[in-house]
């Protein structure tokens, strides 16, 4: 079993999107949506979730009001200016280090652990996907995709699929470190504007920093030949595959529109040969 | 006034719309890009960089010399960044979130504090505009106190616009608190929807005023549009899909520069934010 992470740096690319249209011709594999902070695969897979769970990150220090004598202590210690004055603790700037509940020496704040998310295992007309949803504003989103990712694994590895085909996160910060480790390759769906270029090439340093195989195709590549080539030729010279270009073509939004992949809603469209022609490349890549 | 420029889903226009927003006003303004995973803003704006530095997180560093091996330090770390194998010390700076707790802790002064490079920021103009920026390291996952860094060059006596990350999590809550208007920017699509409306949630957990840029307003659907008027988000401003913006997007050229009609929406998007901040 391999899995390809599909990652972009830059957001808004059309990742989602082509992964969703992959999922589509792909055989024998699970799907999994690592993009837990702004997840958006389910709004075209209508998953029917067949299991929920509950995901626990780290703590968070709540101070008993009677137990505290305002010593002050906790506020000199933490360094996330997290207590106020009333010694009261705000939530979300608590980074659940929980310093001052090991130094208050009248024991009088608590470390809760938070529910700060759901994982699913769900059912979709394309086979099976597990993904995710972090509560809004919380931390340890790299935590919950290293978690998506080992059940999705799990269960491609259970049922004995040949392809775990991930939809990674954006930017190259802790969610997309979590997306990368272990994965068989990653495709990067770049944009051909300056920044798409700009944040290709930085998510491009990542991948090979950890030593993942990287392909890299260019979407809406007519909106600037120019900067397709500059994209093409930056994947050269870093060894990454170049598996083709897209044209602009507002299929892509009206799919999204009715809640479908991009080859359903247009089957016979030119979108169709263009998007097949990639993924051949992409499973010749990956040994398939 | 501090105007955060934030959207949940990435690619909505964001950088647009700061950019071209600080470029538009005539007087003293900042601009702060806190996307520093994936800064752009200086792709638009060109400002002359005056200054760089390099930006370090707190990590331990023991002194096996004094260190007693009692464990202390790696039983008070919550995100296991020290281990002690028999008269072994390891840390794992990758894992450390600088909270000091190790370095309080020991009973022996074992420890120290060195720096783990986050990222750098950089400090610019560009006529009215004066720019910080920072940059990630990569390979580096923690953004928000590189983001905290950034955001610790906003003067007091100019307005800010602040070019936040995408998403819903620490990197844009950093971005965004304490700032007095958060300027949503989407794109009428369920996607764009669906991330509009967790960012939403942020915000009011926050407790920010906010309004809401539509890009791309003649494509996908109405479900924006039907979210913005049951939420009583004020739209403030609809940018046409236009592949004259897209093509002058995709060279780094700014919106108002080229087609000098859209000064004037940008001002008036401008007015609208400090009536609503009053």
């Amino acid at each position: 079993m391999k899995e390809l992470v599909v990652i972009s740096g830059k957001g808004g690319t059309g990742k989602t999107s082509l992964m969703a249209a992959f999922a589509s011709l792909a055989e024998n594999k699970v799907m999994c949506d690592a993009d837990v902070d702004a997840a958006d695969l389910h709004l075209l897979m209508d998953p029917d979730i067949m299991e929920k769970h509950d995901f626990q990150g780290g703590g968070t220090a709540v101070i008993d009001p009677d137990r505290c004598t305002a010593c002050g202590l906790c506020r000199d210690l933490c360094r996330f200016d997290a207590i106020s004055e009333n010694f009261e603790v705000d939530p979300i700037e608590c980074e659940g280090c929980g310093v001052c509940v090991d130094f208050c020496p009248e024991d009088a704040i608590d470390f809760p652990v938070k529910t700060c998310g759901e994982w699913f295992i769900s059912n979709t007309r394309f086979g099976s996907m597990v993904h995710a949803r972090l509560g809004i504003a919380e931390e340890n989103s790299g935590k919950l995709v290293t978690l998506v990712r080992q059940e999705a694994k799990k269960l491609a590895e259970n049922t004995q699929s040949d392809l775990l085909i991930t939809d990674g996160p954006p930017g190259v910060g802790c969610p997309v470190i979590a997306s990368l480790g272990g994965a068989a390759a990653v495709l990067i769906v770049a944009e051909p504007t300056v920044s798409g270029l700009h944040d290709m090439e930085r998510v491009a340093q990542l991948a090979a920093h950890f030593k993942v195989p990287g392909m890299v195709c260019v979407n809406k590549f007519d909106l600037n030949p120019d900067q397709t080539d500059a994209i093409e030729n930056l994947a050269r010279e870093n060894n990454i595959t170049t598996v083709g270009r897209i044209p602009f073509d507002p299929v892509f939004t009206e799919a999204m529109v009715k809640g479908q992949t991009v080859l359903e809603y247009a089957g016979n469209s030119k979108v169709r040969n263009t998007i097949s022609e990639i993924w051949l490349r992409v499973k010749n890549k990956l040994a398939l | 006034m501090i105007i955060s420029v934030a959207s949940g889903k990435g690619g909505t226009g964001k950088t647009t719309v700061a950019t071209n927003l600080a470029v538009s006003i005539e007087s003293d303004i900042q601009l702060l890009d806190c996307d520093v995973e994936e800064p752009n803003a200086h792709l638009f704006l060109n400002p002359v960089m005056e200054q760089k530095k390099t930006v370090y997180a707190p990590v331990p560093e023991i002194d096996e010399t004094k260190c007693n091996f009692c464990k202390k330090c790696a039983q008070i770390c919550r995100f296991k960044a020290i281990a002690i194998i028999k008269e072994t010390v390891l840390t794992f700076p990758e894992l450390c979130h600088s909270c000091g707790g190790c370095m309080a802790i020991c009973p022996e002064k074992a420890i120290t504090e060195t720096g783990r490079e986050l990222g750098v920021v950089e400090i610019g103009r560009r006529n009215h505009i004066g720019f910080v920026h920072g940059r990630l390291r990569v390979g580096e996952a923690m953004s928000p106190p590189l983001i905290r860094e950034v955001r610790s060059h906003t003067r007091s006596d100019q307005p800010a616009i602040i070019d936040a990350p995408p998403g819903t999590s620490c990197p844009v809550i950093a971005a965004m608190r304490r700032t007095d208007f958060v300027l949503m920017v989407t794109e009428p699509t369920p996607f764009g929807l669906h991330d509009l409306k967790l960012a939403v949630e942020a915000v009011k957990l926050l407790g920010i005023p906010r309004g809401l840029v539509i890009n791309r307003s003649d494509i996908g659907d109405d479900g924006v549009r039907a979210y913005a008027e049951k939420e009583n988000l004020p739209v403030l401003m609809e940018i046409p899909f236009d592949r004259g913006i897209a093509e002058a997007y995709s060279k780094g050229k700014l919106v108002v520069e080229e087609m000098p009609e859209w000064n004037e929406p940008f001002r008036t998007l401008y007015l609208k934010i400090q009536e609503i901040v009053g």
